[in-house]
């Protein structure tokens, strides 16, 4: 009996550690794409990760094509993706923020209304849509009535990925703040209006804020919408209604140009740094900010 | 039903006429409450879970209004105006809350808190007015020596207690008619519920208090008056001591004694 149940034991135990021996194998399966990402692209898109990078904009392909017959490095940087990504996620977020927030509200406080659930459902779906779907949306209802691309036509479209991730994000943290909160300003004699803006927006910027960053960078780095709205552009442009260049886009045209392809590396570089650096920062924000 | 009141029984600055809160049509969670409070009293509401306390207090300063399904009857009224006719945010000024959990904002400092009511309502105030309502509302809640030299941390810097203490000075900084108080011991330590109840005896000097406890030693220590509540109907209210020694109703002397709740 008592041998029996030793053996149980063993049995138990040998189970137990094949278990976590198993879960840290995976675990480090699952890191090593994420590391030679890393690797590869630091290792490769150091050498053009330079100040001309920040400074200067796409160099012509015969230029590249010069250079690099002298042995040159390309002449040239990507300052006309840098702007255009600014410009049209910027616009993006200004457009994003202020429609989330308010739908985020809404949900946050109407919950079982048929308006909210449809709502809710619609956010959901959104979430679920192809990126190039929503650029081919942007394309019917900017660009085409516009009669031309446009970093407009691209902010559009980010925005509208971009909602459903903010709307999520402010609904979640509102729904999270205790309703002791929303009562207590209410029992003061003030306005809902002042109740969310003044007491419970603020008590959950840190949850709604980390939500936009996320989204931020989430976009940052899409090019499908943007070949169909904004197009690209060769130099650096700063109206809104003009075709504008954008990251992602230029690493698209830096992988068809073979005398530019060597930027590939540095730009994507630069992409995956903001993007570690917005996803950093959302991380400390949440944590300093939590209520 | 026997009101026995030695306090001023001429102006009442509470009057409750046949106040029903029903949650769902048929059902009342509040049925039928006639009473009168009056000026510099505490009165407690007592009764077990479930029997309409709160949903009683809520109901005075509109609380009810938040959740549409909720329907508030009879008549409130409070220094002669009938309060259910009247715009919820402003009965709310006359009427303050404190709840049981301790709520001061988070983002706001211990300083803004105070002055919360004033903000909220769009009501602008000099520096001086605001130094001196801030240093009152603290000084009558006791908080003022324990607080003024942080008065720029923020509210959840304090303990339970001093939290506590810092939501009655929000709502006193508005000078309300009536001051409710939901269970406000209930989150507290023996020693920061002992500081409150002292509290509110020298706060009965200048506001009329209305507080719902489940603790029947509180009730008995420091209020006036108490209601007792079953099912949402008044069974009895009067003096407090004459209704802790001699009880007039049969199920107030049960609950009292322990039977039921």
């Amino acid at each position: 009996m008592s041998r029996n149940k030793t053996t149980y034991m063993g049995w138990r135990k040998g189970k137990d550690k094949t278990a976590f021996v198993l879960v840290c194998l995976f675990s480090l399966i699952a890191m090593f794409p994420l590391f030679f990402i890393l690797w590869d692209v630091v290792s490769k898109g150091y050498k053009n990760f330079n100040l001309r990078l920040f400074t200067e904009v796409t160099p012509s392909s015969m230029d590249a094509m010069l250079a690099r017959m002298n042995g040159e490095s390309i002449p040239g940087g990507i300052l006309n993706g840098i702007t255009g990504t600014i410009l049209i996620v910027g616009m993006a977020i200004l457009f994003s923020v202020f429609l989330g927030l308010f739908i985020g509200i809404y949900l946050a406080d109407n919950r079982g209304k048929k308006l909210a659930a449809v709502v809710s459902y619609l956010t959901d779906l959104l979430q679920g849509m192809p990126s190039i779907v929503i650029g081919i949306i942007a394309y019917a209802w900017i660009v085409k009535p516009l009669g031309g691309y446009s970093a407009l036509a691209g902010s559009v479209a980010l925005t509208i990925m971009m909602l459903p991730m903010i709307v999520r994000s402010t609904e979640e943290t509102l729904k999270m703040l205790p309703p002791a909160y929303k009562e207590a300003g209410l029992a003061l004699g003030s306005s809902y209006t002042n109740v969310v803006f003044r007491i419970l927006i603020p008590s959950g910027f840190g949850g709604i804020f980390t939500g936009i960053l996320l989204a931020v960078s989430r976009v940052m780095g899409e090019t499908a919408p943007l070949m169909l709205t904004a197009l690209g552009a060769a130099v650096v442009n700063w109206k809104v209604m003009q075709p504008t260049s954008a990251i992602p886009l230029l690493i698209w045209d830096f992988y068809n140009d073979p005398n530019l392809v060597d930027l590939i590396w540095s730009s994507s570089l630069l992409l995956l740094i903001v993007i570690f650096l917005l996803n950093w920062i959302a991380k400390i924000v949440a944590r300093k900010w939590k209520v | 039903m026997e009101s026995i009141n030695n306090i001023n029984e001429e102006n009442p600055v509470l009057q409750l006429k046949e106040v029903s809160v029903s949650y769902s049509p048929g059902s009342f969670a509040v049925n039928r409450v006639t009473a009168d409070i009056y000026p510099n009293t505490i009165t407690a509401i007592m009764g077990p879970s479930g029997c309409g306390k709160s949903t009683l207090l809520r109901a005075i300063n509109r609380m009810h209004d938040l959740y549409p399904h909720i329907k508030t009857t009879g008549e409130i009224s409070l220094k002669g105006k009938n309060i259910l006719a009247m715009d919820p945010m402003e009965v709310r000024r006359m009427a303050g809350m404190v709840f049981q959990q301790p709520n001061p904002f988070p983002t706001m400092s211990i300083y803004d808190n105070v002055l919360a009511g004033y903000k909220l309502n769009g009501i602008r105030l000099k520096k001086r007015e605001k130094e001196e309502i801030v240093e009152q509302s603290l000084q009558s809640v006791g908080l003022w020596n324990e607080v003024k030299d942080v008065m720029t941390k923020r509210g959840s810097f304090l303990s339970g207690g001093q939290q506590q203490r810092l939501c009655i000075a929000r709502a006193l900084a508005l000078n309300p008619e009536v001051l409710l108080m939901d269970e406000p011991t209930s989150a507290l330590d023996p020693i920061s519920t002992n500081r409150i109840e002292e509290l509110l005896l020298q706060l009965k000097k200048k506001f009329t208090i209305i507080i719902v406890t489940h603790n029947m030693s509180q009730a008995a220590r420091i209020s006036d008056n108490s209601m007792f509540m079953y099912l949402g109907e008044l069974v009895e209210h009067g003096n407090t001591t004459q209704m802790f020694t001699k009880p007039q109703n049969k199920r107030t002397e049960e609950y009292l004694t322990g039977v039921f709740g």
